[in-house]
């Protein structure tokens, strides 16, 4: 069989078009390929979601959790504690389950033990929870001249906080944003390991990948394949958030425009 | 456990429970988080030490182990985690027999990869398959140290290279000027100089290590999270004394709970930590405790 044709057969398989059945022995290295290929599809969805959802929710929280009032501050506080201080594994085998107790009482929550919505829900929430503390960094690190300025050139409220505070907040955030973001898509990557099952062997690029690694015994040929795929898409997210960190600090001189500098010491 | 435990169905509420609770099985869920901790205290030590290699390395004059150094603190980055556990488990595991299979068994003449199977000679197998239960689980165990180990070793590499370069230049510079030699130099100035330079970055590395741990259940480690879905499935009267529906959510709201706490108790540890640390360097924080005390 040609590879042309494995890629017809194999190459949305993790969405459920093409060949029902897996291959089951004498695996090529194109199939394995095209399968770990084709599970990256689910990588994209989850990070891809996940990120631009939780976006908007970390800014709310952070506000929240930076605000005077008790009454958001505490909830928020909370929340990002919550989230933060677990793991993800555990959050994702809680969430299965808790959907699935839900499901007896409220039918409505059946869609939401099959991973495609289940296990996006707790991505969302997680990523928002790590985004918003540091979101929150950001917002306590503007430098006081900035607000100071905005102060003594009228701004007040909800302009100064959408011309001034919000853009300066995110130009402060944004490599560790980058981080959280990269973090994130290799995160998705637990989603079939961890409690939300599998529906027709439809699943991500890991889950292919170990599925070959178990079939054939030998983890040199799918995982070093499954790393090259993640490596591509890391450099991809890297270079798309480098393009933006461009724009969030065109108005800078040119040589105070520094490379995004990524830190260890942010990771999740 | 309790005297009153004889007969489970006649109890009240908390008796119950707390007959519940100590079953052979949850004593079992009790041992593995002993497992979690003993893992956590054998891991922290040997990632550090493959760090501080790697980061030693990555800074060597020599070009090949510059760049195996590089490699090696560099690639954790673009890839999961998760994917090296489950790819060194297996790695290491055949990595093994393969060189004890050379050694043992040196007139062997079969290919050992033959087709989906990998067979080694029965002297090379690990453990030996004549071995009692807990061997194998020591070796099973021992294996998921070593990936752990590896994989964040990569990671404290990364941040051991990053607070070497930290270190302000004038320290090394002044070094030299007393005649200290590169040796000298690297142990006396520079190693004592870093911690507090990496030490940011290897508290957010132990939390999450913290938050690694139940990874230890896909590498075949019977851990919490195994006895969590194992304990809080639905069991009926025909097989236990303690009929109950689908516990698993509880169970698992229970580890959440666990780890909240224990990653709270150690990042008020490590703050205190990074206060001690601070005290008397020449950063932004050292010069704010002075004038405090001042």
């Amino acid at each position: 069989m040609s590879c042309l044709q494995t890629i017809q057969d194999y190459g949305l398989r993790a969405v459920g078009y093409g060949e029902r059945l897996l291959p089951k022995e004498d695996f090529t290295l194109c199939e394995q390929f095209t399968l770990i290929g084709s599970g990256m599809i689910w990588n994209v969805y989850f990070g891809v979601l996940a990120l631009i959802l939780g976006f908007f929710f970390a800014n709310a929280l952070a506000m929240a959790k930076g605000s005077r009032h008790l009454m958001l501050r505490k909830p928020a506080e909370w929340f990002i504690f919550v989230f933060r201080g677990s793991p993800l594994f555990v959050q994702f085998f809680f969430g299965y389950f808790l959907f699935l107790s839900l499901k007896q009482v409220y039918p409505i929550f059946t869609p939401f033990t099959a991973a495609w919505l289940g296990a996006l829900v707790v991505l969302f929430l997680n990523t928002a929870a790590y985004s918003a503390e540091i979101f929150y960094g950001a917002l306590r690190s503007i430098p006081k001249g900035d607000v100071e300025s905005a102060d003594a050139y009228g701004f007040s409220g909800w302009p100064r906080f959408r011309k001034i505070v919000w853009p300066t907040m995110l130009r402060l955030a944004w490599p560790a944003y980058t981080n959280e973001a990269i973090f994130l898509f290799h995160a998705s990557a637990l989603v079939f390991f961890s409690g939300f099952p599998s529906w027709q062997q439809r699943g991500d690029a890991l889950y292919y990948a170990n599925y070959f690694a178990d079939k054939t015994f030998n983890p040199f040929v799918p995982y070093p394949i499954f790393a090259g795929y993640f490596i591509i898409l890391t450099l991809i997210i890297v270079s798309i958030f480098g393009l933006v960190n461009r724009r969030l600090n065109r108005h800078l001189p040119q040589e105070a425009r520094r490379k995004m500098k990524l830190k260890m010491n942010v990771i999740r | 456990m309790f005297s009153f435990c004889t007969d489970p169905d006649v109890l009240g509420q908390f008796q119950w429970l707390s007959c519940y609770l100590t079953t052979g099985k949850h004593m079992s869920l009790y041992v593995s988080v002993v497992v979690v901790l003993v893992l956590l205290a054998i891991t922290a030590p040997t990632a550090l030490l493959f760090g501080f290699g790697g980061a030693v390395a990555a800074r060597s004059r020599i070009p090949p182990v510059r760049w195996f150094g590089k490699s090696y603190i560099a690639i954790v980055r673009g890839v999961p985690d998760i994917a090296f556990f489950l790819f060194f488990v297996i790695a290491l595991d055949q990595a093994f027999e393969w060189m004890r299979h050379k050694v043992l068994c040196p007139d062997w003449t079969d290919p050992i990869r033959q087709g989906n199977d990998f067979v080694v000679c029965q002297a090379a197998k690990l453990p030996l398959s004549s071995s009692p239960q807990w061997v194998h689980e020591t070796y099973g165990f021992f294996v998921a140290v070593l990936t752990f180990a590896i994989v964040f070793g990569a990671f404290a590499g990364n941040i051991l290279f990053g607070a070497m370069r930290a270190v302000p230049r004038p320290q090394l510079e002044t070094a030299e000027a007393y005649g200290l030699s590169r040796r000298q130099t690297f142990w006396r100035i520079l190693v004592p100089q870093m911690w507090v330079f990496a030490l940011p970055g290897l508290s957010n590395l132990w939390m999450v290590l913290i938050k690694a741990t139940p990874l230890l259940f896909l590498l075949g480690v019977e851990d919490i999270v195994y006895w969590a879905r194992e304990l809080g499935g639905t069991k009926t009267s025909r097989f236990t004394d303690y009929p109950h529906g689908d516990w698993r959510m509880y169970y698992f709201a229970g580890l959440l709970v666990f780890y909240l706490i224990f990653t709270r108790i150690s990042e008020i540890f490590l703050e205190r930590l990074m206060q001690r640390l601070t005290r008397g360097q020449a950063t932004t924080g050292g010069e704010a405790q002075r004038k405090a005390a001042a």
